[in-house]
C-alpha cells in the first residue's frame, strides 16, 4: 500500500513538491445547460444522503472518549469514482439553480453587493451540519457575516490571536455590524465533549479548542449537578452562550461599542428536536458588573 | 421543499401568535427590526420548511451524518447554503476569514484543528471542499499589509499571514499584474494552500491514503456569476529499490 509522505514543513513554497498538485480545473459555466426540476432531485439527493450512511442513529451521542476506538473501524462505504461525480454533478446543478433562480432574478442586488456587503448581523453558530443560519434563520446573501466552528465558541481576548476573533475584529472593526448573535443549538457534540471531559484523557484538538468553554461546565456543574446528564448537557449549552456573550466584552473595541449603544449582543438557543428558538439580549445597562459576573438579559422571545 | 423563498407579506403577521414573550417585552422586542429579521426567518423556515418534513427532521435531530466538510469565508455573501444549496445536514460548516486551513498546531489553531478532527475523525465526511470567492476581504488585506511589519488589525493581520506562502507565490509568478489580478490569483492559490495544510492532519492523511475521502478546491466568483472547482490529489509512487553494489 502507498504511504503518503511526512507532512510538508510549513515553509516559505510548499508548492516546490511535485507530489502535491492541484488537477483538472472545470470550470462551471451558465446557460447552456438546462436547469432541471431542481427541487425534486435536491429532496431524493437528501433522503439518498441519510439513507446511505449505514451508521448508527446514536452516533453524535458518543463522547470523545471513544475517539481511539473510532480509528479501528474502517468506514466501509468507499469513495468511488462514480459516487463522486454524482455528488459533484449535484453541486454543479445546484449552483446552476442558484444561478438562474436567485442571481439572474435579482442582478442588480447581487451587482450590488458584489460591490460591497454591508450585513447588520454577525453571526457566531457551530458547525454542525444541522444548524446553518441560512436555513433555519433565513438570512439571504448580504446580511449575516457568519462565523463557524465546534460550538459555537469566543474565546476571550487574552487568548490570543485565533480564527474566531479575527473574524470579530473584521465584523465589527471594518464592516461595522450592528449585531452579534451567538447560537447554541441542542444535541452539541462539543459542549457534550466538554462535559464529559476527564483530566487524565490525552490531549486532542477538540478538547483544546472546547476548554474555552470551561467557565460554562463549572457553572453547570454548580448550577445542575442534580440533573441527569443530558440535561446538564442542554443546561451547558445554553450556559455556553452566555460565557460567550461575556467573553465578546473581553475585546475593548466591542466593549466600547456596547456601552455607546451602536452594538448589541445577542444570545439564541435552537431547540433541533421539537423546532423552537430562544432568543435574548445582553443588557449592558442594566447590569450589576461589580456585584456579580452575571449580566442581566433583556427582550427575551421564545418562538414555537 | 422552499428553502429559501423569501416570506410573502401577507404570510408572516398570521403566524405571529406563535411568538411567546416571557418578559412582556413584546412590543419592545417587536420595534426592533434586526429581531423582525430573525422572527420572521424562523418562522418561515419552522412552518415551510420543518414542520413539513418529519422524516427528515426527526432522524436529523438523533444524529447527523454529514458527507462534506466545507470551509468557506464568513463573508455574508457566500454562504455554501445559498450558492451550492447545501441541505441541514448535508454539510459541517467551517466559515472564517479568507476561508483558511492552518498546519497541524495544537497551540495556536485548535479551533480549526477541532472542527477537522470532529469532521474526520468522528463525523466521517468523506469530502472536504474548501471554497475561496472573488473580492475576498481577507485575501486583499494579505496581499497589502505594510512590508515594515506594522499591523492595523490585532487579530485580522495574524490570522491572515497563514496563507502568506500563497502570497509570495503568487508576488513572484504574477508580480506584473494588477493588485486587483493578484488579489485573485491568490484567492486561489491560498485555497491550493489549504489544501495541501490539511495533509498534516494525521487523519485527513489516513482518510486520503484509505481512499476514504477527497479533498477538492472551489472558487465563487460573484461578479461573473461563475462557479470552478478543481480536486486536489497526493500522488506517491511505490519506492524504487535501489540494490547493494558489489565491490
Amino acid at each position: 500500500m502507498a504511504i503518503l509522505p511526512p507532512p510538508p514543513s510549513v515553509s516559505k513554497n510548499p508548492f516546490s513538491s511535485s507530489a502535491l498538485t492541484p488537477s483538472r480545473t472545470s470550470t462551471i459555466f451558465d446557460s447552456k445547460v438546462k436547469s432541471r426540476e431542481i427541487e425534486h432531485s435536491h429532496l431524493s439527493l437528501f433522503t439518498g444522503f441519510y439513507m446511505s450512511s449505514g451508521l448508527k442513529l446514536k452516533a453524535a451521542r458518543k463522547s470523545v472518549g471513544l475517539t481511539k476506538e473510532l480509528k479501528t473501524d474502517k468506514m466501509e462505504t468507499k469513495v468511488g469514482t462514480a459516487n463522486e461525480c454524482d455528488l459533484f454533478d449535484e453541486m454543479k446543478h445546484r449552483f446552476l439553480s442558484f444561478k438562474h433562480q436567485k442571481y439572474m432574478e435579482d442582478f442588480e442586488h447581487y451587482q450590488n453587493l458584489a460591490n460591497g456587503q454591508a450585513p447588520k448581523f454577525m453571526v457566531i453558530a457551530c458547525a454542525d451540519s444541522r444548524v446553518c443560519p441560512s436555513n433555519i434563520l433565513g438570512f439571504q446573501p448580504g446580511e449575516a457575516f457568519v462565523v463557524r466552528n465546534v460550538a459555537n465558541m469566543v474565546p476571550p481576548c487574552e487568548t490570543g490571536p485565533s480564527e474566531t476573533n479575527a473574524a470579530l475584529e473584521f465584523a465589527v472593526n471594518s464592516i461595522k455590524v450592528e449585531n452579534i448573535l451567538v447560537i447554541g443549538h441542542s444535541c452539541c457534540g462539543g459542549i457534550r465533549a466538554l462535559m464529559s471531559m476527564q483530566d487524565e484523557e490525552d490531549s486532542s484538538f477538540i478538547r483544546s479548542w472546547v476548554l474555552v468553554g470551561k467557565n460554562a461546565r463549572l457553572n453547570t456543574k454548580a448550577a445542575a449537578s442534580n440533573l441527569n446528564f443530558d440535561h446538564q448537557c442542554r443546561h451547558c449549552e445554553k450556559e455556553s452562550v452566555n460565557c460567550s456573550l461575556k467573553n465578546l466584552l473581553t475585546y475593548p473595541w466591542i466593549k466600547e461599542k456596547v456601552i455607546k449603544g451602536i452594538l448589541s449582543l445577542h444570545g439564541g438557543y435552537y431547540n433541533f428536536v421539537d423546532c423552537t428558538f430562544e432568543k435574548w439580549t445582553l443588557d449592558y445597562e442594566g447590569s450589576h458588573w461589580e456585584e456579580s459576573d452575571k449580566f442581566a438579559v433583556k427582550n427575551r422571545s421564545f418562538w414555537s | 421543499m422552499a428553502h429559501h423563498n423569501q416570506p410573502s407579506k401577507g404570510f408572516i403577521p398570521r403566524f405571529k401568535n406563535l411568538l411567546r414573550d416571557e418578559e412582556r417585552g413584546e412590543e419592545e422586542g417587536c420595534k426592533d427590526p434586526a429581531v423582525e429579521r430573525i422572527v420572521d426567518g424562523f418562522i418561515h423556515f419552522k412552518t415551510c420548511v420543518f414542520d413539513k418534513n418529519p422524516e427528515i427532521f426527526g432522524p436529523l435531530a438523533e444524529a447527523q451524518h454529514p458527507k462534506f466538510l466545507v470551509f468557506a469565508c464568513s463573508d455574508s455573501r457566500v454562504s455554501p447554503s445559498h450558492v451550492l444549496n447545501f441541505h441541514l445536514g448535508e454539510a459541517f460548516m467551517a466559515r472564517n476569514i479568507a476561508n483558511l486551513v492552518p498546519a497541524f498546531n495544537q497551540l495556536r489553531y485548535s479551533d480549526v484543528g477541532a472542527i477537522i478532527e470532529y469532521a474526520v475523525g468522528h463525523l466521517k465526511v468523506e469530502n472536504i471542499l474548501v471554497m475561496g470567492h472573488s473580492r475576498c476581504g481577507g485575501i486583499e488585506r494579505l496581499m497589502s499589509l505594510p512590508q515594515d511589519g506594522s499591523t492595523t488589525y490585532d487579530f485580522v493581520d495574524d490570522w491572515v499571514k497563514v496563507a502568506l506562502p500563497a502570497k509570495i507565490k503568487v508576488k513572484s509568478e504574477y508580480g506584473n499584474l494588477s493588485a486587483e489580478e493578484q488579489n485573485a490569483k491568490c484567492e486561489r492559490e491560498a485555497v491550493n494552500l489549504s489544501l495541501s495544510n490539511l495533509l498534516t492532519y494525521p487523519y485527513v492523511r489516513s482518510g486520503l491514503e484509505n481512499k476514504t475521502l477527497a479533498l477538492r478546491g472551489g472558487h465563487y466568483d460573484f461578479v461573473e456569476g461563475k462557479f470552478e472547482l478543481w480536486e486536489f490529489k497526493a500522488v506517491v509512487t511505490p519506492p524504487i529499490n535501489i540494490p547493494p553494489v558489489d565491490i
